[in-house]
């Protein structure tokens, strides 16, 4: 369980998130919705820890542990997984390599045994043949060369393959077509269980038509102004984030 | 002059000077060649940052020092080979600049000769310029003379230099001559690796006949208090190649100087390089590459990874006279910094008198990718792992230019071994 309570957060001295308190039991998909701007990155980053993001107040949990404190490694190591808005390009570094290499981090990490090339291998071909991928990715220099489209199936591949118990999914639907949407949220769905929980973070309802969210957050201006059922992204979808945060504003 | 005499003039050059008067008659080879080394030496003494080719690389930390003579000690050797990279095959070890059969294993159908017992001086060093090749010309004691026969392909061979300087400060001074017959073929990996304080100093000469091809690679793994000045002359003739790599990450203070001459139409060079460097390590990859002959391709890739307080420099010199029409020349120069202290020196010289060339350079200098370090370790990956492998990456292409596969699996796990010994602990963690 996610449980973050009162977080503030800034970068080089400006204020993004302005008291985060979002809870996400244990084998649940929440959607975090906002317009641009709303802090929605800031609070993805934050969580799995990028340099440069200072949290100034207020607690973040997994499973009771504060990961506020922790290392990227160590956070990745606890079973948090970030998708990457802009995944990055690793010239030199071979897909296959890369993600034998994350694997056996993690499973050193927690104290399993590590495996070698043939097991591994087995795995990823598995893996990238259930995300209809081409085995050539494995191959391929890590995201280098590779079309948005397979920037983001590369990072279901890795989530696939390192399983975490939670999954931050940054505006992974932005820049693909319906198609690859459609793989990225099988790939998703496929996840789905009682020890795996995510974070989707998105501007538009349509990947919300392929990952169904139990609660949808409407993150506006550092903080979550509304929360509810999936209707809640339909119904943002009509209105629009100006009619949402204009009642809002009403109600306080 | 009088003054540049008495101001270069230091403990180390009395001291070599000293010695070559005292040895003069015992040293192998024609008396007139030392002596005219030894004049060189005399007059000018060693090269100080106002000569240009040496503007970067000060010889002080040497030239102030007094290095005695080896006293041959048997008992380092078994210390000194475990210090050499473990590959099977053929080797020739030399121990403080002299070779010695009993830790040797000579390669198949190919003759070895020693130039203590021989004598012969190559034609193509220039110690009249070259006043580090002057010290060793005056001075050197042994070397291996290897000529390898037409048409024949001779495999891999270790050629190891190792110094002891473990009970005093010692110098020594090889020199080498191989030369390949039209057609032949010989992988060579030179090793230059010891202990303590000690200077070496090897000489190559290559001479590639027609159609030959050598592969050369260097390993300078020498001691941390140690200096490395080595200087290898390559001539190719048509259609033949030399095909170089050093790898220089050891040493106090070390300079690897290649000149090398494409003779004949069709020849090819490449002087590829990776200089890794930490604490307060120089490391100096002065190249000069003469195109004498048309349609001659070139080809430099030089990479620096540098940590705490190193330096690195690179001088790429390319010579292209007036009959070289159709010269391609390629130079690069990358340097990756991973500390603040760190220092990349880069002088790209091109001298062109031919009108139809194709010659380029380029130098790039940045540190590592913040960026790429967080997507590493936000998938498990520990910091220092991260960062090694992204210098790993950053390497990639200059080891990809390592065409033999044993060699580049050699280069490869000296790196692995400097990252977890030295590089690691280099850099602090971020934050």
């Amino acid at each position: 369980m996610l449980e973050i309570k009162g977080l503030t957060a800034e970068i080089d001295g400006k204020e993004i998130l302005k008291g985060i308190d979002l809870t996400i039991p244990q084998g649940e998909v929440h959607a975090v919705m906002g317009p641009n701007g709303a802090g929605k990155s800031t609070l993805s980053y934050v969580l799995s820890g990028r340099e440069g993001y200072e949290v100034t107040g207020g607690t973040a949990t997994f499973n009771g542990v504060d990961i506020l404190a922790m290392e990227p490694e160590e956070r990745a190591a606890a079973g948090i997984f970030l998708a990457f808005q802009y995944p990055v390009e690793l010239p030199g570094v071979g897909n296959a390599n890369f993600l034998r290499t994350a694997l056996n981090s993690l499973r050193r990490a927690r104290g399993e045994a590590e495996l070698d090339a043939v097991q591994f291998l087995k795995q990823a071909r598995a893996a990238v043949k259930k995300l209809a991928m081409s085995e050539d990715m494995l191959k391929r220099n890590v995201n280098v060369g590779f079309s948005g489209g397979e920037k983001k199936r590369n990072e279901i591949l890795q989530m696939t393959m390192l399983a975490p118990k939670l999954a931050l999914l940054d505006e992974t639907d932005s820049g693909l077509d319906i198609d690859a949407l459609r793989i990225v949220a099988e790939g998703v769905n496929a996840s789905r269980g009682p020890d795996f929980s995510a974070l989707v973070i998105t501007h538009y309802q349509r990947l919300l038509d392929y990952i169904v969210p139990d609660h949808v957050h409407v993150l506006a201006d550092g903080r979550i102004i509304r929360s509810g059922g999936p209707e809640l992204a339909k119904e943002l979808e009509a209105q629009g984030y100006a009619g949402i945060i204009g009642e809002a504003a009403e109600a306080a | 002059m009088q003054a540049v005499t008495q101001q270069v003039a230091g403990e180390a050059l009395k001291g070599f000077l000293a010695r070559y008067d005292g040895l003069r008659a015992r040293l192998p080879g024609n008396a007139d060649v030392r002596d005219a080394a030894a004049a060189v030496l005399r007059e000018r003494g060693f090269p100080t940052p106002k000569d240009e080719p040496w503007h970067f690389t000060n010889l002080r930390p040497i030239t102030g020092l007094d290095f005695q003579e080896p006293i041959g000690d048997t008992q380092a050797g078994a210390d000194l080979l475990s210090l050499l990279p473990k590959v099977e095959g053929p080797r020739l070890i030399f121990i403080d600049g002299r070779y010695r059969a009993d830790l040797s294993v000579l390669p198949e159908g190919l003759e070895v000769r020693s130039f203590a017992g021989t004598g012969l001086f190559g034609a193509l060093t220039k110690p009249e310029r070259d006043r580090v090749v002057a010290l060793n010309t005056m001075l050197t004691e042994d070397g291996i003379i290897i000529d390898v026969p037409a048409g024949f392909d001779a495999g891999f061979l270790m050629l190891a230099q190792l110094t002891s300087g473990k009970h005093r400060r010692v110098a020594s001074h090889p020199r080498h001559r191989i030369s390949l017959g039209a057609d032949a073929r010989l992988v060579l990996l030179e090793v230059s690796a010891g202990i303590g304080e000690y200077l070496n100093n090897p000489v190559i000469e290559i001479a590639i006949a027609e159609g030959a091809h050598l592969t050369h690679g260097r390993l300078q793994q020498d001691a941390k208090d140690a200096f490395h000045l080595g200087t290898i002359y390559a001539d190719t003739a048509a259609n033949a190649v030399y095909d170089c790599f050093s790898l220089a990450l050891g040493a106090k203070l070390g300079r690897t100087e290649i000149h090398a001459r494409l003779g004949g139409e069709q020849a090819a060079v490449h002087l590829n390089a990776a200089q890794i460097m930490g604490g307060n390590q120089v490391s100096d990859f002065t190249t000069a590459i003469s195109h004498d002959a048309p349609n001659c391709p070139s080809r430099q890739t030089v990479k620096s990874v540098l940590t705490g307080k190193a330096r690195a420099v690179f001088q790429g010199r390319i010579e292209v006279a007036r009959i070289a029409q159709k010269t391609d020349g390629y130079q690069m120069n990358q340097a990756l910094l991973l500390s603040p202290d760190a220092e990349i020196n880069s002088k790209p010289e091109l001298e062109i008198y031919a009108d139809d060339v194709k010659c380029s350079h380029g130098a790039t200098v940045g540190a590592l990718d913040p960026e790429q370090l967080f997507y590493l370790r936000s998938r498990g990956i520990p910091a220092d792992q991260a960062r090694m492998i992204l210098v790993r990456a950053f390497l990639t292409d200059a080891f990809e230019a390592v065409a033999h596969e044993g060699l580049r699996d050699v280069f490869e796990h000296a790196v692995e071994e400097w990252w977890a010994t030295t590089g690691k602990d280099a850099e602090a963690p971020s934050a």
